[in-house]
């Protein structure tokens, strides 16, 4: 082919498709939890594209915005599917996520030589997690405005440069049209496009040390007289087929929600934000979205006022921390094998310990900490029970995996 | 001229230029970031407020907007004033000894600078959600047998009396935050103007 040719002269066209595609080789033996990686990449770029096509209707004014989002839902053409794709989508990016995290943690993913693609992993989290924030001001409802309220709030708990640092985020006094203006900023430009970089640079580190799989066995040690990996198969067309696959199952449930549950029942769309922003007037409860709420109730159950310095300076310090943990997680693990499959009691119990105190802190950062939801206790000594364990999975890592009875890896994937 | 690399004057070059760079780079960041900071208008925005209280009856409170943000105007009655002494030992800081909640002209029991009218920001000093009035005596306020009447915030439940002084043992650390007020006349509040400057 002459165009080709053409090309391959002055850009290595071919060569970057055969070493990241066709002859780049991934272990057979992905199972389900493999899917998550490619499905957040998919929502991502559905985000985009949805987003691109919001900002050519939304308002970025206070006056204007709220009415400029009910002007899409109800007079733009597919408005409504282009709204909801993208709410959904938010929630959606996540789940994935959040499974992506958790086959890394099942398979030791995350293990040497893959540090670095966990930690570019975890900043694209914090990063997802500040673009949520910053989108979920733009439809200037009455949650969106006293969620930011909050949230900026807990710079303000920093000493010294904590008010001052507070008024730099919002530009203004409080959450204002200079915040809304600033924030639409953030989300659309700013962000968008660092998590397009961290993407692109989680991608390039994987592709150079390959993938994991759930042996946890290097793939690369065992190679055929060509020097391709026995246990490897290349990425197109196996596990480009495989993908579209789990793209088409997604896509049936992602659309499925969009059409018929959007607002799933206030966890993907709160009830509270169908109100515009009232600065006179909180709502009842305020409470962020599921994804972000294990952390909410982290901050909320530091209640201890003896902590030198207060409580509330405590709860934004543990919020961090429980988000900072997961940079550590690499090295906080000790043990001789990656995989669960060969790991022992201690670790399985731990991380499924873990799992279950993760949806249960997400659970609880929705509901009022003062009442019973669950059975025995207050929900804030639930919380407070679930921060200790949450610290405890990764504090106590190094202890725990050293003294598990670990099974011995096979030579070759199963 | 020498065919030398003269590598001391190499190293000096680039160290200069290296420097030179990074200062103009430093020197760009400061208009960059300032101009995140509070606008001209948004400063603006935060000129004084002035109230009228003549209609306010006791027990009465009236909410105004100054920067942006709610200011509660309470005329409390006798017996609301009488009742907060009785509570003073479930109070984080009854005397108001943390200075920066209020101009140390409402430093002292009432928390103001008439005994019956409160003026203080209807922001709760947790996280900044605005706490509903909860001026219903004992059980009907649902806070309690011994509640006496205050405020109580909806986000994570701190409570705090009819001067704004916080509970014990809620989220919230400090009393509410009076803002700075002085009177024009008996009945006309400004708000955003400390006593000293209206008088002098």
């Amino acid at each position: 082919m002459s165009l080709m040719n053409w090309i391959d002269d002055r850009f290595p066209l071919t060569k970057v498709w055969q070493e990241h595609m066709a002859q780049y080789y991934a272990p057979k033996n992905f199972n389900i939890w493999y899917y998550f990686g490619s499905l957040a990449l998919v929502v991502l770029v559905l985000q985009i594209v949805t987003g691109i096509l919001l900002t050519m209707h939304y308002k970025p004014d206070a006056d204007l915005a709220f009415a400029s989002v009910e002007y899409i839902m109800r007079d733009v053409p597919a408005g409504w599917f282009i709204r909801y794709l993208h709410g959904v989508g938010s929630s959606m990016f996540f789940l994935m996520v959040y499974l992506h995290m958790f086959r890394a943690m099942l398979y030791g993913s995350h293990r040497n030589p893959r540090e670095l693609i966990w930690l570019l992993g975890i900043v694209i989290y914090v990063a997802l997690m500040a673009e949520a924030f910053f989108g979920y001001l733009l439809p200037w409802g009455n949650m969106s405005y006293w969620g930011a309220q909050v949230i900026v709030s807990l710079f303000g708990a920093i000493p010294w440069i904590g008010e001052p640092l507070a008024e730099w985020i919002r530009g203004d006094f409080v959450i204002s049209d200079a915040t809304l203006n600033r924030f639409f900023a953030f989300h659309v430009i700013l962000l968008p496009l660092l998590l397009a970089l961290l993407v692109y640079l989680h991608i390039v580190a994987l592709h150079k040390v390959g993938s994991n799989n759930p042996d946890g066995i290097e793939i690369k040690k065992n190679k055929d007289k060509d020097g391709i990996p026995v246990d490897g198969i290349p990425f197109h067309p196996y596990y480009t087929v495989k993908d579209t696959f789990g793209v088409a199952v997604f896509m049936t449930v992602f659309l499925g929600i969009v059409f018929f549950v959007p607002e799933l029942d206030g966890w993907f769309l709160e009830k509270d934000n169908f109100a515009p922003a009232d600065i006179l007037q909180t709502p009842p409860e305020i409470v962020p979205l599921w994804y972000l709420t294990p952390y909410y109730s982290i901050l909320r159950a530091v209640t201890f006022e003896w902590l030198p310095g207060g409580a509330k300076l405590w709860g934004v310090i543990a919020m961090g921390a429980a988000i900072v943990m997961f940079f550590f997680l690499p090295w906080l693990d000790r043990a001789k094998v990656r995989s669960i499959r060969y790991r022992g009691w201690m670790y399985k119990t731990m991380l499924m310990l873990f799992a279950v105190d993760f949806v249960m802190l997400g659970y609880l950062g929705t509901v009022n900490p003062g009442h019973v939801n669950l059975v025995w206790f207050k929900n804030v000594t639930w919380a407070q029970i679930g921060l200790v364990i949450y610290f405890a999975f990764f504090l106590l890592m190094p202890i725990y995996t050293k003294l598990d009875r670990t099974k011995p890896e096979p030579d070759r994937v199963r | 001229m020498t065919d030398q690399v003269n590598s001391g004057r190499r190293r000096l070059l680039t160290t200069v230029t290296t420097s030179v760079g990074l200062a103009g780079a430093a020197a760009l960041t400061v208009p960059l970031v300032a101009s995140m900071k509070p606008s001209a208008r948004a400063l603006a925005a935060g000129a004084p407020v002035e109230v009228e209280i003549d209609d306010l009856a006791p027990g009465q409170m009236k909410v105004v907007e100054w920067r942006g943000k709610p200011v509660w105007i309470l005329r409390r009655t006798e017996e609301m004033l009488a009742e907060m002494a009785s509570i003073t030992g479930h109070l984080s800081d009854p005397d108001s000894q943390v200075t920066e909640q209020q101009p140390a002209y409402a430093q002292n029991e009432h928390r103001s600078i008439r005994p019956d009218v409160l003026v203080v920001l209807g922001v709760c000093t947790h996280l900044g959600c605005a706490p509903s009035k909860a001026f219903d005596k004992g059980r009907a306020s649902g806070l309690g047998d011994d509640w006496v009447g205050g405020f109580f915030c909806p986000c994570h439940g701190s409570t705090f009396d009819l001067s704004g002084r916080v509970y014990k043992n809620v989220p919230a650390p400090t009393n509410l935050v009076v803002p700075p007020h002085s009177y024009v006349s008996d009945n006309r509040i400004i708000i955003g103007v400390d006593e000293k400057e209206a008088t002098a």
